[in-house]
This record gives C-alpha cells, structure tokens and sequence, in this order.
C-alpha cells in the first residue's frame, strides 16, 4: 500500500507505543483504575478501548469494564455522507452511574461524535464524569470539546482526510493523511 | 448498502439486501428497547401520524412507541371516526395531514393498493401498515427478525403457514419475505381459504397438517376470522380446529423446538390451543417486542432517505 497520496503518520509499532503511553497515562492521572470504565465509540474506537483496557491489565493487574457505543442515532449529521455504514448495537452491560467513563475514539475531529457519544452514555446513567482518549487530534473543532489523552497532534487542512487502519477490521494497523493538495 | 426509499409499500419490491439492512438496524434498536431510557433523538422534531382506516390496536400502538422511541412527535388518527364518514376522498384526507407538517404517515386501508396511491402523490414517506389483502410488511419483517434472532438465520428453514392463506395480506408478505430469505415455505389449509395460483410465490400447497408438519422449524398461524362462516367458506370453527388446530399431539410431528408464531389477536382453541400458545417453543411474545424494533428501524430508515432528498435539493 505505497499509495503516493498517502503520509504516513503512524505505523504498527507507533500505535502500539502510542497505545501503551495513553495507558500508562490512565492510570496515572486516576491514580489507579478504580471505577474506572472504557467505552469505545463504534467504530474503531471500540477496538482501542479493548487494546488500552489490556494494558491497563498489564501495567495494574487489573480488568477494567470495557463497553462501545454506537452514535448513529445521536448524530447531528445523520443524512451526511459521513454515515457510511449500518447502525450496530451500543453494548453497555455494566452500571454506568457513578462510575468514571474514560470515552475512546480513533480520531478527533468536529467534536460531534464525542457530544453524540457523551449523549448515549448519559441514556445509561449519570457517570462521575467522563473524560476522553484519542489516538490522534487532528483539530478543527466546531463544539468546545477536547481530549484529556491525546496519542498524537496532526495539524491538518480541512481537505485533507485522517484514516485509521485496524488490525481487527483492516488486518493492519496505521495512521495516515490521504487527499488533501497534491 | 445505503436505504434510497422514502416509502415501504410492500415485500415484493423489497431487496435481499434491503431486509437484511432493515433486520440488522432492527437489532440495534432492540438494544435500545432494553435500556432504562428506551428512547433515542434520531426522529426529534420530526412529525409521524398514523392514519387508521381499519380499526387496530395492536400495530397502531407499536408504531406509535416506535415513534416516540425515535423521539417524533406522533398523533393516530382512526379515519372511520372521522371525515371519511363526511365524504372526504383518500387523497384529501391525506393532504390535510400532509399540510400539518407531517414527514411520514403511516397508513392502514381496507383497499389494497391505498398507500402506494399516497406515496405516488404525496412527497411524504409512507409507511405500509396494511392494505386490504395485499401486503403487511412489518409484520413480515418482525416476523423475520423473530425467526432470525431464535434460529440465528431463514436461509434452508422449513417453515409452514397455517390457516387462511387466500384472505391474508400477513401470509403474503410472510410468502415474499421468507421465500426471498432462502426459506423453504409450505401453505396449509382448507382448500376454500387457499387463493388459486399461490404456488406461483414459490410455496408448496398441502391440504393436511399432519403432512405439512414434518421437519417444520417454523409453524406459523393465522388468525381465522369468524366472518368467513357467514361466506360459506368454512363449515363450523370446531371442524376447523379438528383438521387445521395446532395443539400438543401435532407440534410434536414438528422439529423438536420448532418456532410457533402467531401475528395476534390469537383464537385459543381454534387455530392455536393454549398450551401450545402458552408452551416454551411460543415466540408469539417475542413477536410482540420484536414489531417495536423493526418498526423503528424502517421509520429510521425512511426517514434518512428523505433527509438525503432534502440535502440535495438544496
């Protein structure tokens, strides 16, 4: 995949780091992991939630409660092309009242899928609060929302598109900038 | 696979591709039917308004709590109460509801082929709750979404529909959707309630139940209305119920765990008795809870397609 139009701005071992880093982060700042509980936001961020909590695993010796949300039908933006595949289940099978929501997605963009996400977890209940983690910032924000655990800050144009590739959906893992001027 | 209409008149029209979407927005939507809050803001300021030509109780209450659930605003109006009595044509009760600044309508008539006048004419989504004896899609896809959820698939089931095929717009739906899904369907009986040239949806006819119960994953009943006596088309309800009522004995003959299902209201002792209704292969409950989640997923959908129309007008 030497795509020309392609800057890579993280490769496999860079996520892993990244991922380990904003692990180590977690439980720095919480001093722990006590009531502390991952929700990834579908889809992608579902899949880091899993790999963050097992080096959460790691680094505590602890199982921290992992769960997705799916934002489709929180969106601000529901007929925009940005909707690109089918709705899939929120699975939240744990409490969320009182409990400490670290929210994780794949790229930070506008802010709204965060506020769609922030919505859905207020449906389970009233959390202690919720902070958020992504794998990368990329600016451009249009609602007063910004991460408490950043993997990585790419200043971007607003023609220019962040991709994600997952092992677990893509069968490999990396960031890259695609579009944007030639 | 994006949802491109703005209207469900029917099965028939429907895509393999499109039922599955359907089905699988339904599943998320269940997961929001079982929350504390069961409500998501997907519809919010959206108008839907249930138009009723025939009295109904059951699908009007579940797409009016699948509206609510998707946050619309949502107001049944049962038509024989109202300016029909006066006079008023299909078209122009409809404009009237169109006027109040309704996006979908969802609509029952005793005329088959009612909704797709309104949907050919009106630039509202309408919604199929049932015309005449022609097609009751939900019901087909809730009853899909049933047998889906309970046996993880349709594809290669044999599933056997009972009852009044010849007057049932649930039996054709159920035809077009579970033929179209891989199902493998067989009709049963009497031969007066069996319309001429079925087999030509694909279906096997069999005129005895026993027969038609063999290997059977699925039993599905249909209610059988008592003014069909009054037509001759039936003898006496307990002659029905001898050669065509499902009872302990015969879900025997049937797959172990085979589906009994049934799309309400049911006859107990007639088509159904009751510790069959009542057994732990009944899913007919299910059926119940089901018709919110696919109801909610197909006024989504209708919903995002008319709200892609409008993008691009612009």
């Amino acid at each position: 995949m030497s795509d020309p139009a392609q800057k890579l701005i993280l490769d496999e071992l860079g996520i892993n780091r990244t991922l380990t880093r904003l692990a180590h982060e977690i439980v720095e700042r919480n001093k722990g992991v006590e009531d502390i509980v991952l929700i990834g936001i579908k889809i992608g961020g579902d899949h880091l939630a899993k790999r963050l909590a097992a080096k959460i695993r790691e680094i505590e010796g602890v199982e921290v409660p992992v769960g997705a949300v799916d934002i489709t039908f929180y969106r601000d933006d529901a007929s925009s092309k940005s909707l690109r595949s089918a709705a899939q289940p929120t699975e939240i099978t744990f409490e969320v009242e009182g409990k400490k929501v670290i929210l994780v997605d794949d790229v930070l963009y506008t802010g709204r899928s965060t506020r769609a996400a922030i919505d859905v977890v207020m449906d389970f209940g009233r959390p202690k609060w919720i902070q958020l983690a992504v794998l990368v910032d990329r600016g451009h924000r249009e609602l007063p929302v910004h991460a408490d655990y950043v993997g990585k800050n790419v200043p971007t144009s607003a023609d220019e598109k962040v991709e994600v590739w997952l092992k677990e959906i893509d069968n490999e893992d990396k960031v890259a900038i695609t579009g944007g001027q030639k | 696979m994006i949802w491109k209409r703005k209207d469900l008149l029917g099965i028939e029209d429907l895509t393999v591709e499109e039922i599955e979407l359907i089905l699988q927005t339904a599943t998320s939507f269940k997961e929001v039917s079982t929350r504390v809050i069961k409500k998501v803001p997907a519809l919010r300021g959206k108008t839907v308004v249930n138009l009723f030509f025939e009295p109904s109780t059951r699908t009007r209450t579940s797409f009016e709590l699948a509206a609510k659930r998707l946050s619309a605003d949502v107001v049944s109006i049962a038509v024989s109460t109202s300016s029909v009595v006066k006079g008023e044509t299909l078209l122009d009760t409809a404009k009237t509801v169109q006027a109040l600044g309704t996006d979908i309508v969802v609509v029952r008539h005793f005329c088959s082929g009612a909704p797709h006048i309104l949907a050919k004419a009106l630039p509202m989504g309408i919604v199929n709750a049932g015309d005449g004896m022609h097609e009751h899609p939900t019901q087909a896809l809730l009853d899909m979404f049933t047998i889906k959820e309970k046996k993880g698939k349709i594809a290669g089931l044999k599933i056997v529909i009972v009852g009044d095929i010849a007057h049932s717009r649930v039996a054709r739906s159920d035809i077009w959707g579970m033929t179209k899904m891989g199902a493998e369907v067989t009709v049963v009986g009497p031969a007066t309630l069996m319309p001429a040239g079925i087999e030509r949806l694909g279906v096997k006819i069999c005129f005895r139940l026993e027969e038609a119960l063999k290997n059977a994953d699925v039993i599905y009943l249909l209610r059988i209305q008592k003014e069909r006596l009054e037509r001759n088309l039936l003898s006496s309800l307990e002659e029905y119920h001898d050669f065509f009522g499902v009872d302990t004995e015969r879900l025997k003959i049937a797959k172990k765990g085979a589906l009994v299902m049934h799309p309400g209201p049911m006859n107990r002792g007639i088509e159904i008795d009751s510790e069959v209704a009542d057994s732990a292969q009944s899913v007919i409950d299910d059926q119940v809870t089901n018709g919110i989640a696919v109801r909610m997923a197909v006024l989504y959908l209708i919903d995002s397609a008319i709200e892609k129309g409008r993008r691009k007008a612009k």
